[in-house]
Order: structure tokens, then C-alpha cells, then sequence
């Protein structure tokens, strides 16, 4: 990420012959000036303080309160006690684990299948890949969990179709949560790996191949250790966002973890055990965050060479054909249960499921319902109307931040980039947690207002927790630009603000709105922190989908989900036509999923 | 078109230590003329070019353009033509609204922005070519569009940052002819970077050669090819070779100097060589200023053919005497000539000179 200035690497500056000490050359001058040693201070200043304000310093408010009654005693619960929380650290630390291994085998299997071999279906395949990964959280959860659970579809229609007492492979507890970080986390593997086979040079294996080196072995010394660099970064993103995953444990009922612990303790009131369990979970992001920083970039097996385009194989062999046939038809349909069943519960009445396989009623009314109700279209006009705000102050905070990092040099440049990226690394539940904690009581940051049980508290939140999205596509735009082309304006003699509006932010734009949109589905999909802060004036479009789901009204539950789901998409495929926008929205994606 | 000067302008990067990227330069560049500024990279020109520019302010030292001191005015007030390397075209921009962003910012009425956008899109070959969009262009007619759009606001300077280092061959060497016929016509101060030599000597009325951020000379083509002052500026511009040669006497312009054969030559010096007998003088010698005789011609210096490089032209050759390669450019070489073959040299006295380390 060093893209800043022509400052000549010490190798081509001559020694100093005995210069006295120049006199200083900045003097002080009006106006806002981009060349005055001042003018990144100048910009920069409001940044850090709305991320001091609204990012750092609400993790130290819930530090302070998680140490404010008892002092490190509830700390040192997750060491030596036998309590809930040292055994939601262990689960929550398991689960992790084997979501980064079923994800990784999950995801390698499928990079390696879809760029190596060419099979029918594979294109469709490709194409779907991302689907369920796209959900919003917790639609995504219940449709795994009308699918896969005691009580969801396939276990069921096996109980019917075999004649068995009880539902057939149900998913309960643990399982289900696995099944629901398998499917939902697997494209950091697939997306990783399949970047690293595109880009990896064929040439590279061709030689292995000419060198008289056996199938298998060219996996195991070429290969894979050519892949190990994105299957590290997928293990640390895989293994972080599980330990913050919260609607799957929720929706599959298990308590001890550490992000249900923290809902838990502060329903029951006891928000300096949801603080030290919010604080621990912060520091475990911080290590992360520092940990994929310093692993990144560290190696990377890019294709240096040009020639020869890396092929696929196609499958010959007939068995392997019709298997291969039959693996996609599957995959199809995996890959699409989960939007599937979300449609098609949408449209059934609500309190007519029972035991049925699918549903046995169907009808509009559940979004006739959705759009008509006060009651019930109120959580949507609440989601757009948060979202919204949230989204321009992501906007012009991300853009100016990414500017700051990428173009201008200045003293603790990198320290901005980082305050970023944490907003991004802490668990929705420890946003929700770091802002009761910091503007339960009014201090500077809230103008001296008490913002909890407002409905300023939910737009806020949303814009913690989205400004990366917004900050990654900007800065993946940006890093495209050429410098040369501000200074080109500047010369011809355009003020920064007019070069910087007129080229800059110009070209910027694609990306900009990419991270835009991405950000507003984010928030009409967001549940992990509002469930936390809402109030039933200000309740989102998610929570109202869990509420329903609480009261048996499955069908308006999903009806709110499609609503969401259809939003996801129209915003996907608008944001894919953006010219470059699509590539900085991905690129945006891949680190904030 | 105005004259532009640097006094003692020196500049140092926080980032990069205590070193100077460039160091104590004075140049002062008269209106209406080609000044290059030569060197090999890293030398400080282009950070030289910026500062002119106004993207660096110096660390010390000041920049005028005629009488005005513009050392930290930021560069949107320079009234300064640049063209960038990369061209830095907008792609959001067709090539007639590149050309008008500067007449824009301007506020030059519409009827004459159009006209002085044809004009300048007439000067460099591409008239008709305003709707068009930049990446629709070829890397010769890019280059070109950044010209006009320098050239259209009839800068005080016109600004040169590499601009043909992006062309192949062939095009360079037309598009190098073409930036001097458009700066002749427009009269413009023109301040060009480069780390072409041959470039620098078609294209400048002055050149400035840089080494290690310093200005080690400054002269017409001629007197840079042919009266260099440094070794480096010798081996930098063109070949050479640089012979430490014992001073036998030395006088105010001439130093004689003792040949390894052990006769001796006098040798043209600049007014301040230092040299007294007993010293080691550097003289530099052209390849193209020695002529491959026979052995045994008088006054000729012998030596062993180590390599024979045919070019075309000339033939290259590098002859060993008394364990000194010496390169020779000859082009009429006896055929026949290969490696071991015993050849004498002949010195062209008049063009030996003096070089400072």
C-alpha cells in the first residue's frame, strides 16, 4: 500500500557534502493550500477524530466498563473458572476450527474443479458460486435452517421418503452451525484459491511436469505450497468470522459461544460481563487484524510471465462424465436451496406449516401484508431510512480516508489504516456492545447526548460497521489511478478541491458507488448489531424477521427475507456493470464478507 | 515565454535520510529557449522538473520565472505547461474537453476556447480528433494530446517530464523532431527531462548533465560532446575513454602529457585544471577520434585487437594498449582484422581534452 510519493530510495541519493542546515522552506500562508507540509494534517484531522470517536475509543469505554465493577475478575473466569465462560471460549475457539476446515476443503475442492477442468454445468456453476454466500446473515441462517434442521425440509422429505420415525440427518446444535459457516464461508477459500490457480503460472507445473515429476508430487511441491499464502489469509478470515458469527449459534440454539454470551449478559443486564466478553473478543480481532497485515504481501506467487494462458481439462473418460454430470446437477441445487426455500415460504400462510414437508397453503398475502400494515412496513421504511444515513456518511468518510492513506504523506498514516480496518475485523455484537458502553451516558463524540434507546444509536452503528466496505472499494479504485492525472490538473491550474473533484473523485466514482451500494444492502441485511441497540420505534427490517420467526409467522418472516434477497441481487448485478466498480466492489467484498 | 532560474535550489526528501535529491543547483534558463535536463535515473532531474513545477517546494534555495520568485507558490498558480510521462490524459474526457480543461479553469469564453482547441490540436497533427476518446488513440497520438493540452494555455514554460520514453523507436525519433518545430513555433521556454543523451543533443539549445543531484555541467550539444568536464559527463554523453595519463608540463590551456608508448602529446585543457608536471590527468578520447593504422606508422600508438563488433556504419573495436583497453569506432576497418591482430592507433591530438575525476 505504498503508493506515495517519488521519494528517490536511498541507493540513487548521492552522500551530503557538508550543507549547513537549510532554512525552513513552508511558510505560512491563507487558504487551504495541498503543497503546505499542513494540508494532510489539515484533512486528515476530522478523519481520525470520527474514527477515534466512533471506532477506538467506544472499544476503551467497553474495556473500562468490563473492569469498572469488579476489576479483572471477570476476566480471569475464561482461565480458570469451570463456568460458561471459559467453555464459550472453548466452543467458540472449536467451531472456528472446523469452519476453517470444512470451508477450506469445501472451497480448494471446488477452485481446483472450476478452474481446472471444463464439465457441463461448470459455467452456471460459476456463476451461482457466490449465492448463498450473498445472503443477508440472518435470512441466510433460517434458510438453512428450514432446510437442514430436525424440522426443515430435507431431513423430513427423507423421513417421508424412507418411512422413518424421526427426521433423517438432521442438523441440530453445533452441526447445524457448521453446515451454516460451511456454506456461507467457503467462497474466502474458493476466492482465494481460484485467484491464486488463475494467476499461478502454468509454465510453472508444465516444468515440474518435464522435470519427471509425478501427478501427486507436483501437487505436493508445486502446487500447494504455491497456494499456501491465499489459504493462510482464507484460514485467518474464515477462523475470525466465525468467532464472530452470531445467527447461526442463535438460530441452532447454542449458547456457549461468545458472541450469544454477550447477547445473553446484556439481556439479562449484566453489561460488564457482555463488556469483558466484547473486550475479549476485540483484542482476538486486533490480533487478527495485525496478523493478516503482517502476513499479507509477506509471499505471493503472482505469474511473472507472459505466454502460454492456463488451460482446463476436460474430463473424457464416460464414468467420469456422467459423474461429473451429476456432482453439478447437485451442486445447482445446493447452491440454490437456500434462495429457494426463502421464496417459497415467503409465499406460504403463515401458521400452516406443521409437519409437512413443504409448506401446504400458499398465498400473496404475507407481502400484501409487509406493504400495507403500518405496523409491518415500518421496519422497512426504518432499514432504508438507517441504511441511507448511514451510507452517505460511510461515503464521504471512506473516500476521504482512502485518499488520506493512498495519496496523501503524513505521520501515522498507517495507524488511520488500521483504525479502518478494525471497524471491519470487531464482531457486529462488539460494535453494538463498544457503542452502548461509550454513548450510554452523552460525551463529546454524541454532542454530550445519551444515544442508546434513540434511533440515532442504529445509523451509527451501521456506519462502523460498513465504512470499510466503502474504504476497501474506494482505495482499490484509487490504487488504479495515476497519480500524474491529479498533478495533470493541478499544472493546468485547477485548486485541489477543484483537480481532486473534476479528476480524482471522478474516476474514483464506479468504485466509490460499488462500496456505496454494498454498504446500503449491508444495512437493510444488518441484524448482528441492531438486535443489540434497537428499540420497537427503531427495529430494522432483520429484526422484525426474527421476531416473526419467534411468533410462528414463518411466511411474513420470509416475505421480509425475499424483500432483502431481491434487493441483494438487483444491487449485484447493477454494481457488476459498473465499469471497474464491479472489480473494486469484489475486491471490497472478498475482506468484508 | 519567459527566462526561468534556480539559485542554489536544493531539495531533501524527509523519508530518505539526510540525503539531497538535489543538491545546490543553479541554472538559469534564458526566454524562448530548449533547456534538457540529462542524467541517468535517480540523478535528481525529474525531481528538479517538479519543483519547477511546483509539486516540491525546495528545501532551500529559489525558483524565479522572469523576476517573480515563485519558490513556493503551489502549482496551479505557475501557469506552467506540463507533460507527464504517462501523458496523466484524463480517461473521462474526450480529447478536445482534455484540451479545454485547462481554458476552463481559465474562464476563456467559449467562442475562443473552440478556436484555440483547433488551433492546438491543428499544431500537433490531430484536427478532427476532438471527439474522440483517449483510449481510442495510439500511444504516439496520447503523447500528442498531452502537448496541446499543455501547450493551449500558452504556458510561461513548457514542461517535459520523459515524454517520449513511452514511443517506441522509431516514433521517438519523429515525435522528438516534432516537439522542436511546435516549441520553435510557439516560442515557448521549454525545460525537457530525459535520460536520452542522443535525445538531449538533437532536441536542446542547453544542456544540463546531473549526476547524484548535482549540476556537473551545462553547455550547448557541442561544447558538452566535445569539451565535457567531467569523466562521468564523457562516458555519459556518447563513448569514451578516459586515460590517466602523467602530465609532463602543464601550461594555462595545455597540459603535455606522456602515452603509454612513451612519446608525448600536448592537450587542450579547461582554464582551471590544477594539473602540475607529475600529476595523473584524465583525457578523454572519442572511439570516432581513433584512427586503426599499421604498427608501425610513425607516431602511432600499437596495441592487441581484443574484440571486433560490427555495426553497419562503423566497426567497434577494443584494443589493448600497454594493458589499457582502448575502444576505437573506425569505418574503414581492413578486412580481415580479427581478434590478436597487432593494429597501431592514431591519436587526433585536437580532440584530446582534459577531463575533471
Amino acid at each position: 500500500m505504498s503508493t506515495i510519493p517519488a521519494t528517490p530510495s536511498p541507493a540513487t541519493v548521492p552522500p551530503v557534502t557538508t550543507d549547513p542546515a537549510p532554512p525552513k522552506a513552508g511558510r505560512p500562508r491563507r487558504g487551504l493550500n495541498a503543497n503546505s507540509p499542513w494540508f494532510p494534517y489539515l484533512l486528515v484531522f476530522p478523519l481520525v477524530l470520527i474514527l477515534f470517536g466512533y471506532v477506538v475509543q467506544p472499544m476503551f469505554a467497553t474495556f473500562a466498563e468490563s473492569v469498572g465493577v469488579d476489576g479483572v475478575a471477570n476476566y480471569s473466569e475464561f482461565v480458570t473458572g469451570t463456568g460458561v465462560a471459559r467453555s464459550a471460549l472453548l466452543t467458540s475457539l472449536m467451531i472456528s476450527a472446523a469452519s476453517v476446515l470444512l470451508c477450506g476443503i469445501v472451497g480448494v475442492a471446488m477452485a481446483f474443479l472450476l478452474k481446472r477442468f471444463s464439465f457441463p454445468g461448470r459455467r452456471l456453476i460459476e456463476a451461482i458460486i457466490l449465492v448463498p454466500a450473498a445472503l443477508p446473515p440472518l435470512i441466510g441462517a433460517i434458510s438453512f435452517q428450514l432446510l437442514y434442521s430436525e424440522t426443515g425440509i430435507l431431513p423430513r422429505g427423507l423421513q417421508h421418503l424412507l418411512g422413518t420415525e424421526d427426521p433423517v440427518l438432521p442438523f441440530t446444535g453445533i452441526g447445524g452451525v457448521l453446515v451454516v459457516h460451511t456454506f456461507t464461508m467457503y467462497p474466502f477459500f474458493y476466492l482465494a484459491a481460484s485467484a491464486a490457480l488463475t494467476g499461478m503460472d502454468p509454465s510453472v507445473e508444465e516444468a515440474a511436469y518435464n522435470l519427471g515429476a509425478s501427478r501427486v508430487r507436483v501437487w505436493r511441491t508445486v502446487l500447494l505450497p504455491m497456494l499456501t499464502p491465499a489459504l493462510v489469509s482464507a484460514s485467518l478470515l474464515v477462523f475470525m468470522t466465525s468467532l464472530a458469527s452470531y445467527t447461526a449459534p442463535l438460530l441452532f440454539g447454542v449458547d456457549r459461544t461468545m458472541t450469544m454470551q454477550i447477547y445473553i449478559n446484556r439481556t439479562n443486564g449484566d453489561l460488564p460481563m457482555a463488556s469483558t466478553y466484547a473486550s475479549v473478543l476485540a483484542v482476538a480481532s486486533v490480533l487478527f487484524l495485525l496478523g493478516m497485515r503482517w502476513y499479507e504481501g509477506r509471499r505471493s506467487y503472482r505469474s511473472q510471465s507472459k505466454g502460454v494462458a492456463s488451460h482446463r481439462r476436460e474430463i473424457t473418460n464416460p464414468l467420469g462424465k456422467w459423474l461429473a454430470l451429476t456432482a453439478s446437477v447437485l451442486a445447482t441445487l445446493v447452491l440454490l436451496a437456500p434462495v429457494a426455500t426463502i421464496a417459497l415460504v415467503a409465499f406460504s400462510r403463515d401458521g400452516s406449516w406443521t409437519t409437512e414437508v413443504i409448506p401446504s397453503e400458499y398465498t400473496m398475502q404475507n407481502f400484501v401484508t409487509i406493504f400495507s400494515d403500518p405496523g409491518a412496513y415500518r421496519p422497512i421504511l426504518n432499514s432504508l431510512r438507517m441504511s441511507v444515513l448511514a451510507t452517505v456518511g460511510c461515503v464521504v468518510v471512506g473516500v476521504l480516508i482512502a485518499y488520506a492513506v493512498r495519496r496523501l504523506d503524513f505521520r501515522g498514516r498507517g495507524l488511520l489504516d488500521v483504525a479502518v480496518m478494525l471497524a471491519w475485523a470487531l464482531p457486529g455484537t462488539v460494535v453494538a456492545i463498544n457503542l452502548i458502553s461509550a454513548f450510554s451516558t452523552g460525551n463529546a463524540f454524541s454532542f454530550g447526548q445519551v444515544l442508546i434507546g434513540t434511533f440515532w444509536i442504529m445509523p451509527l452503528a451501521y456506519f462502523v460497521r460498513f465504512l470499510p466496505l466503502v474504504f476497501r472499494s474506494s482505495s482499490a479504485t484509487l490504487a488504479q489511478l495515476d497519480p500524474s492525472l491529479e498533478e495533470a490538473a493541478r499544472n493546468l491550474g485547477a485548486p485541489w478541491w477543484r483537480a481532486f473533484g473534476t479528476v480524482t473523485l471522478r474516476l474514483m466514482l464506479p468504485g466509490v458507488l460499488a462500496g456505496a451500494l454494498l454498504a446500503f444492502v449491508n444495512g437493510v441485511g444488518e441484524f448482528v448489531a441492531s438486535v443489540l441497540i434497537y428499540t420497537s420505534e427503531t427495529a430494522p427490517i432483520s429484526v422484525e424477521i426474527n421476531n416473526r420467526m419467534y411468533s410462528f409467522e414463518v411466511g411474513t418472516a420470509a416475505a421480509y427475507g425475499m424483500l432483502q434477497v431481491v434487493l441483494i441481487f438487483i444491487v449485484m448485478v447493477f454494481s457488476g456493470r459498473l465499469q471497474n466498480g464491479g472489480r473494486a466492489a469484489r475486491e471490497a467484498v472478498k475482506w468484508t464478507a | 515565454m519567459i527566462d526561468v532560474t534556480l539559485e542554489s535550489v536544493s531539495k531533501r526528501f524527509a523519508r530518505a535520510g539526510d540525503t539531497a535529491a538535489v543538491d545546490d543547483v543553479d541554472i538559469s534558463i534564458a526566454a524562448g529557449e530548449f533547456f534538457t535536463l540529462l542524467g541517468p535515473s535517480g540523478c535528481g532531474k525529474t525531481t528538479t522538473l517538479r519543483m519547477v513545477a511546483g509539486f516540491y517546494f525546495p528545501t532551500s534555495g529559489r525558483i524565479r520565472f522572469g523576476t517573480e520568485d515563485v519558490t513556493h507558490r503551489p502549482p496551479n498558480k505557475r501557469d506552467t505547461g506540463m507533460v507527464f510521462q504517462n501523458y496523466a490524459l484524463f480517461p473521462h474526457m474526450s480529447v478536445a474537453q482534455n484540451v479545454a480543461y485547462g481554458l476552463k479553469i481559465r474562464k476563456v469564453g467559449r467562442a475562443e476556447s473552440a478556436r484555440r482547441i483547433d488551433e492546438a490540436l491543428g499544431q500537433v497533427h490531430l484536427a478532427g480528433y476532438g471527439d474522440r476518446r483517449i483510449d481510442q488513440l495510439s500511444g504516439g497520438q496520447q503523447q500528442r494530446v498531452a502537448l496541446a493540452r499543455a501547450l493551449v494555455i500558452r504556458p510561461r514554460t513548457l514542461l517535459l517530464d520523459e515524454p517520449l520514453s513511452n514511443l517506441d523507436a522509431k516514433l521517438r525519433e519523429e515525435t522528438r523532431v516534432e516537439i522542436r518545430r511546435i516549441q520553435q513555433e510557439a516560442g515557448t521556454t521549454a525545460i525537457y527531462v530525459t535520460h536520452d543523451q542522443a535525445e538531449a543533443m538533437a532536441m536542446s539549445d542547453r544542456i544540463a548533465v546531473m549526476e547524484s543531484g548535482r549540476v556537473r555541467q551545462i553547455g550547448a550539444p557541442q561544447e558538452i560532446y566535445h569539451r565535457p568536464a567531467t569523466a562521468f559527463v564523457a562516458r555519459f554523453i556518447g563513448r569514451s575513454n578516459v586515460l590517466d595519463l602523467p602530465v609532463v608540463t602543464a601550461a594555462a590551456e595545455t597540459v603535455t602529457v606522456g602515452l603509454p608508448d612513451g612519446s608525448e602529446t600536448a592537450v587542450t585543457a579547461p582554464v582551471d585544471h590544477g594539473l602540475r608536471a607529475g600529476d595523473t590527468a584524465l583525457v578523454s578520447v572519442r572511439p570516432e577520434h581513433l584512427g586503426l593504422t599499421s604498427p608501425t606508422e610513425a607516431g602511432a600508438l600499437t596495441g592487441r585487437v581484443t574484440e571486433v563488433e560490427f555495426t553497419g556504419m562503423a566497426t567497434n573495436l577494443v584494443v589493448e594498449v600497454a594493458g589499457e583497453p582502448v575502444q576505437v569506432a573506425a569505418i574503414d576497418v581492413p578486412a580481415g582484422t580479427a581478434v590478436g591482430d597487432q593494429v597501431g592507433l592514431r591519436l587526433n591530438r585536437q580532440r584530446m581534452w582534459v577531463v575533471q575525476p
